[in-house]
C-alpha cells in the first residue's frame, strides 16, 4: 500500500510542474539546425542560377532511387557570366519516397543540395510529393534565408564537368 | 437422461485455440501467435513471424556499404544507433581501421543513450501491457529530450544515418557538451521518478511477480541474450564480457535478476539504465579532441575479400553481423543475428502453464522488437 502511495506522490508532484507537451499544429516546436527534413537545391545569388549541374552523383547514391535529374549547356557560360559549363535542366525528387539519409548532401561535390528544414508532408494530390526544379529550388532558398547557409568549397565548380 | 444439469458426470473439457495478432494492439508490430488454453491456463503457445520481412540482408547485397547502414537503422527501430555501430564495426574490422578516439566516444555516448530510450519505451509499453496508462507519459516525456540531442546531433530523430565506417558523418555540435550537462540531471531524475512510480507498486507487482519464469538453464539453451538471459541469473554482457570500442575503459556493474519473473526482466532494464546514465558521465568527463573519420577511408567502400563476424550488445541482448565480402564495393552476404528473435523463442517456455491475462505482460516483458525479428 505504501508503495502504491509514493507512485503517487510522483503524480502529485508533477501535477505542479508546467507540462513539457506542445500542441502540434498550433504549436510548433523549432527544428534543429542540422535537422534533416527533405532534400532541396540550393540557389547561387551570385551568378543566378542554381548550384547543381546535373552530374548525377546523387541520384547514382541514392539508397531508394527517388531522384531524377537531366543536364543541358548552360546559357549564362555562353554569355560569360557562370563558370559553370553545364546546369541542370530537370530535376526530380519523389518525396515520398525520399529516406532522409542525408547521402545525396554527403556525395554532392558542387554544395548543390541540401537537407531542407521542411518536413510536413501531406498532400491533397496523389502525386503531390513529386517535385520538380522549381520547388526545389523555392525550398533551397527558404532553406538558405532561414539558416544563412554558405557553401562549403566556395571555389567555383571545376572546368568540364563530366555528364 | 440427457439435459440433467443435476448429473454428476463430469463434464468434457476441450482446449481452446485463441488467435492472437497480426493486427492486435498489444503485440508490439506486427506479430501473430496462437495460443492453446485449458480453461484460464496456456498449454501451449506458437509464434508465427513473418508479417514484417522486407528482405533486409537480401536488399543488403545490392546496395553499396553506406547505404546499407541506412537498412540497419530499419531493423531495430528503436536502437538505431546500436545497429549501425554492428555494422560499421564490421567492415572496419575487415578493414583493418582504426576509429579516431573522439568517434569512438562519441559513438559510446549515442549508443547509451540510445539504450535509455529505448528501455523508457519499454518501460511505458510495459505499463500499458499491466495495465497502467501513466507510465509511458513519463517514459516518453525522457525519451523525447534524448531524441530531441539526437536531433541536434544527427539531425533526425529516428533514422540518423550517422555512424561511417572510419569515423562519424560529422562532428557533434559545439553546445553539445552544455546540452548533455543539462540532459543528464533530467535524465536521472526521471529515472528515479519512473522507478518510484511503478517498480513496487502493489499491483504492479501482482501482475508480473513469479510470472512467466524463465530459468537459467531454459535461458541459455534457447539462446536468449540480454536483459532476459540476465533477468535469468546470468551476468552476461557483451560489452563486459567481450569489450568491443572502448567500453573497457569505463566502470559499470551488469544488473542481474534472481528469479527470472517478468518482474526481474522489467527490473534489469531500471537498473541497466541507471548504470548507461554512469557510462555517459564518464565517457563525457573523457571525451577527447580529435579527428572524427578515419584517415584513408574512400567514399565508395571496398573491404578486402573475406568474412567477419562482430557483436555487440543492443538493448535488446546480443546483437552480431556476419559480413562476407568478395572485394566490391557492394557485400557479398550480410547474416544479422537478432537478439529480439531468440528471445521470441525463449518465450515459449515462458508461457507454458501461465494464464490467459498474463500472455500480454510476458509479451512486453520479453521486449521484441518485430523489425528485427522478422528483418
Amino acid at each position: 500500500m505504501l508503495n502504491s502511495l509514493k507512485g503517487l506522490g510522483v503524480t502529485l508532484k508533477t501535477m505542479l510542474r508546467k507540462p513539457v507537451t506542445a500542441q502540434y499544429p498550433k504549436e510548433h516546436l523549432p527544428v534543429n539546425r542540422r535537422y534533416m527534413g527533405f532534400p532541396a537545391l540550393t540557389w547561387d545569388f551570385q551568378v543566378q542560377e542554381p548550384y547543381c549541374v546535373g552530374c548525377m552523383v546523387c541520384i547514382r547514391n541514392c539508397p531508394t532511387q527517388c531522384m531524377t535529374a537531366t543536364l543541358k549547356d548552360n546559357p549564362l557560360h555562353k554569355e560569360g557570366k557562370s563558370t559553370r559549363r553545364k546546369i541542370v535542366d530537370i530535376f526530380e525528387v519523389n518525396l515520398g519516397r525520399c529516406i532522409l539519409c542525408e547521402i545525396c548532401v554527403e556525395v554532392c561535390n558542387f554544395d548543390a543540395i541540401v537537407m531542407s528544414h521542411e518536413h510536413e508532408l501531406s498532400k491533397y494530390e496523389r502525386n503531390g510529393n513529386r517535385v520538380d526544379l522549381q520547388a526545389l529550388l523555392e525550398m533551397g532558398k527558404q532553406y538558405q534565408e532561414d539558416t544563412g547557409w554558405e557553401p562549403e568549397q566556395a571555389a567555383a565548380p571545376k572546368e568540364g564537368v563530366q555528364a | 437422461m440427457s439435459g440433467d444439469l443435476t448429473t454428476t458426470r463430469p463434464l468434457d473439457t476441450l482446449e481452446l485455440m485463441i488467435n492472437m495478432g497480426p493486427q492486435h494492439p498489444s503485440t508490439h508490430g506486427v506479430f501473430r501467435m496462437v495460443v492453446w488454453v485449458d480453461g484460464e491456463r496456456i498449454v501451449n503457445m506458437e509464434p508465427y513471424i513473418g508479417y514484417l520481412h522486407r528482405g533486409s540482408e537480401k536488399l543488403s547485397e545490392g546496395e553499396l556499404y553506406n547505404q546499407v547502414i541506412t537498412l540497419f537503422d530499419r531493423l531495430d527501430y528503436v536502437s538505431n544507433f546500436n545497429n549501425e555501430l554492428t555494422f560499421c564495426m564490421a567492415i572496419e574490422k575487415l578493414m583493418g581501421v582504426q576509429v579516431p578516439e573522439r568517434a569512438q566516444y562519441i559513438r559510446v555516448i549515442m549508443c547509451e543513450l540510445n539504450r535509455i530510450a529505448s528501455h523508457l519505451l519499454f518501460y511505458g509499453t510495459f505499463g500499458l501491457d499491466v495495465g497502467a496508462m501513466t507510465p509511458i507519459m513519463y517514459g516518453f516525456r525522457d525519451r523525447e529530450r534524448i531524441q530531441s540531442i539526437f536531433e541536434a546531433v544527427s539531425g533526425a530523430r529516428l533514422m540518423h544515418n550517422y555512424f561511417r565506417v572510419g569515423g562519424l558523418r560529422q562532428d557533434v555540435p559545439s553546445d553539445f557538451r552544455e546540452r548533455m550537462e543539462r540532459l543528464l540531471p533530467q535524465l536521472e531524475q526521471g529515472v528515479e521518478e519512473c522507478d518510484q512510480l511503478l517498480s513496487y507498486n502493489e499491483v504492479f507487482l501482482a501482475r508480473t511477480r513469479s510470472i512467466g519464469v524463465l530459468t537459467k538453464e531454459e535461458a541459455i539453451a534457447y539462446g536468449a541474450s540480454g536483459p532476459v538471459l540476465r533477468a535469468s541469473g546470468v551476468p552476461e554482457d557483451v560489452r563486459v564480457s567481450e569489450p568491443y570500442s572502448v567500453y573497457d575503459r569505463f566502470d559499470f556493474n551488469v544488473p542481474v535478476g534472481k528469479k527470472g519473473d517478468c518482474w526481474d526482466r522489467y527490473y534489469v532494464r531500471v537498473e541497466e539504465m541507471r548504470e548507461s546514465l554512469k557510462i555517459i558521465r564518464q565517457v563525457l568527463a573523457q571525451l577527447p579532441d580529435g579527428p572524427i573519420m578515419a584517415a584513408g577511408v574512400r567514399r565508395i567502400i571496398r573491404p578486402p575479400r573475406g568474412e567477419v563476424y562482430v557483436r555487440t550488445e543492443n538493448p535488446r541482448g546480443d546483437f552480431g553481423v556476419f559480413l562476407v565480402s568478395d572485394g566490391t564495393d557492394k557485400p557479398y552476404r550480410v547474416k544479422i543475428r537478432p537478439p529480439s528473435f531468440l528471445n521470441l523463442q525463449a518465450m515459449q517456455a515462458m508461457m507454458r502453464n501461465a494464464y490467459v491475462a498474463d500472455v500480454v505482460v510476458i509479451l512486453g516483458s520479453v521486449d521484441i522488437v518485430l523489425g528485427e525479428v522478422d528483418r
